[in-house]
């Protein structure tokens, strides 16, 4: 339906600026989330693509025709809100007409298009009834339902399972993903969970402070982050920062932490200085036989796995091991690492340095 | 039965409290019932001391009220044709007849004119001024508001003698335009204030979803913010009502013929035919009614609006 350009987007509320030249693609028809913590410009990049706010410089393409200045009217896409923001004063059915009467369509055609969206969202039996009584869910589905119904070029949603309790967020993410494959709009997803932008998402846009840091599929984020910021805000418990001073040069395969050499991938990149050494916990393995020794603070049973806190000579840093492996607290380990999944940071700037393991996923972005 | 949880009262302490209620109603109530009373005593029956609880009723006041009178003598009486209805008769028993109608009427609908006709004026540019602060960017925002909330802060009647001035001036003086326009710049800062806070209180998700849909900011505006902002609106109209309904200082100097409102007459019936206390009471009873009968109407909302913001969410 549609392919959303992003082009230097730039927002400043007087002296603060919200979002700064941001850049990124969202394909036809791709499900893309918008990641980051409260405050990182993503809901203003969102308002700026429905057109509720309009950017102090930079462009957005709306298949191919450029619409930054233009009416959130204009634009043909749908904004589903976190608060839902039904009309308080009309009933589920005013509602869901309500696009459909400001285009004017006779109704016979309103009705039999409320019909139809009623019954993709399983709410015919609550048409009648007034927005207030109903249950947050179904609030979320009235709200989907007066986007949908319009056959919008996108959807924008910003946090729209925000509202929601726990236990629904989980069942409602997962028929909102079904709905999206059944209709196959492009949909632009703002949230701060980073579990159900992974979930959910086919690519996330990690921001922070206003600017990109990464642009990807959910798998490379993870495993390949640009940045320690990325790093460490994707992935429970988040990768591990072993802090070290050193060298690194291009084609260096290891590097020496607490007195032990570590295998890493080839590196592209030299930097010297305060140098970080990130590893995931599920690639930390407990190996009586390596040197690199650390002491166990405290274990959590997660079921299956089971996380181990362990404090070394470089830091604390917290490993994902079968649950069935007996570890005590207090109990010295040594400590190994998976060499093929290590990033390297430069500590000073927070980006990733390129290695021949990373390249492809951060030479792009 | 702890001290600390919610018990239905016993049938005692409600007597008690339904007493009290009602004791507290009859206090506030009396001046009220009093008025109404008098309004159907004869005019002996009014002023007799000590005052008549009971008394036989009669609508003479309030015949009194409407018509103007000339004295009859007894042999005048005699030549004229029956009394040709109730009110008639009530005249001819005093041995008088009904000259004409009073200016009563004409005195009421102005004050009808007057005050419905500032309170729609209040409302309508306070609901806009109200959206606009609360919505845009205005320049100046917070300064502008304290001015219009400063012109609360002394008596309006403290620029009786500039506004007689230049209502004389500009030919205002005992106008329709003349008074609603006074009462409407003494209501605007009401109007605005109390709108604003309403209208702060509707999130502006409502908005933002409508101009997705499709509609333009007006539209959005009377659509979806003006139906939410009812309860304000409701509640705010009865305050400037009250105020434009019951003034009277603004009145008496303004006003003499033409644009003459009730307040400033009824007084004026005590001078006309003697103390005439059934008349005066007559015409305060049915000068209360409009402002009796549009807070009924609106008393729903009203309750809500009292509320607002401390129930929701």
């Amino acid at each position: 339906m549609a392919q959303i350009i992003i082009k230097n987007l730039r927002k400043d509320f007087g002296n603060f600026t919200a979002v700064q030249s941001s850049s990124f693609t969202i394909e036809d028809g791709e499900f893309f989330m918008l990641l980051g913590p409260s405050g990182c410009g993503k809901t203003t990049t969102l308002r700026m693509i429905a057109g509720l706010e309009l950017p102090t410089s930079g462009e957005v393409f709306i298949n191919g025709e450029e619409v930054s200045q233009k009416r959130a009217a204009q634009r043909d896409i749908a904004f589903v809100f976190q608060m839902f923001a039904l009309y308080p004063h009309l009933n589920v059915r005013q509602n869901i007409s309500y696009p459909l009467k400001s285009q004017g369509m006779p109704k016979a055609e309103i009705k039999s298009k409320v019909a139809e969206v009623a019954a993709i969202l399983g709410i015919e039996d609550i048409l009648n009834k007034s927005v207030g009584g109903l249950s947050g869910g179904d609030r979320q589905r009235v709200a989907l339902g007066r986007a949908i119904v319009r056959e919008p070029a996108a959807f924008l949603m910003d946090e729209p399972l925000g509202a929601l309790d726990a236990e629904f967020r989980e069942h409602m993410s997962q028929e909102l993903r079904t709905l999206h494959d059944q209709m196959g709009a492009t949909t632009v997803y703002v949230t701060h969970d980073q579990l159900e932008a992974m979930k959910m998402g086919d690519k996330i846009v990690v921001m922070n402070h206003g600017s990109v840091e990464q642009f990807g599929i959910p798998q490379e984020i993870y495993d390949w982050p640009a940045s320690l910021f990325v790093a460490d805000f994707i992935g429970s418990p988040s990768m591990n920062f072993l802090k070290f001073h050193g060298t690194v040069s291009p084609g260096d395969t290891n590097v020496l932490l607490g007195g032990q050499l570590f295998d890493v991938p080839a590196q592209l990149q030299g930097a010297s200085g305060n140098l970080v050494f990130g590893v995931r916990p599920e690639h930390v393995s407990l190996n009586p036989n390596s040197r690199f020794r650390a002491k166990v603070i405290a274990t959590e049973y997660l079921g299956t796995t089971q996380i181990v806190t362990a404090e070394t000579a470089s830091g604390v840093l917290k490993a994902r091991v079968p649950a069935n492996q007996i570890v005590n607290v207090g109990e010295a380990v040594g400590l190994d690492f998976d060499p093929r999944t290590i990033t390297l940071f430069d500590e000073t700037t927070g980006g990733a340095l390129l290695s021949k393991a990373n390249r492809k996923v951060l030479d792009h972005g | 039965m702890s001290g600390f949880s919610v018990t239905e009262p016993s049938k005692r302490q409600k007597w008690i409290s339904g007493l009290l209620v009602i004791t507290y109603a009859l206090v506030t109530l009396m001046p009220l019932l009093w008025i109404i009373a008098t309004g159907f005593k004869s005019p002996s029956d009014s002023i007799a001391y000590p005052p008549k609880i009971v008394f036989q009723p009669t609508l003479e006041g309030y015949v009194n009220l409407f018509t103007t009178q000339t004295r009859i003598t007894p042999n005048m009486k005699d030549t004229l044709p029956a009394p040709n209805n109730w009110y008639e008769q009530i005249v001819r028993d005093k041995n008088m007849v009904i000259a004409g109608p009073s200016r009563y009427g004409q005195r009421f609908l102005n004050s009808i004119i007057i005050g419905f006709g500032s309170t729609f004026l209040s409302i309508f540019l306070g609901t806009l001024a109200a959206y606009a602060f609360s919505r845009f960017k205005v320049p100046i925002k917070d300064d502008l508001l304290f001015f219009i909330l400063s012109t609360r802060m002394m008596p309006p009647i403290a620029v009786a003698i500039p506004i007689f001035l230049m209502y004389r001036q500009l030919g205002l003086s005992d106008t329709y335009l003349g008074m609603i326009l006074l009462y409407t710049a003494v209501n605007l800062s009401l109007s605005v204030w109390l709108l604003k806070g309403f209208i702060d209180e509707i999130p502006l998700e409502y908005e933002e979803a409508a101009l997705i849909d499709g509609y333009t900011r007006f539209q959005a505006f009377y659509k979806v913010v003006l139906p939410q902002a009812a309860t304000g609106i409701a509640s705010t109209a009865i305050f400037c009502l009250i105020f434009a309904w019951n003034e009277y200082a603004f009145a008496v100097l303004l006003t003499s013929g033409e644009a003459q409102t009730a307040p400033p007459f009824i007084p004026t019936i005590i001078g006309v035919g003697g103390q005439d206390w059934p008349a005066v009471a007559a015409g305060t009873t049915i000068f209360l009614l409009p402002v009796m009968i549009f807070t009924i109407f609106l008393r729903k909302h009203l309750l809500r609006g009292i509320t607002f913001g401390a129930v929701r969410k």
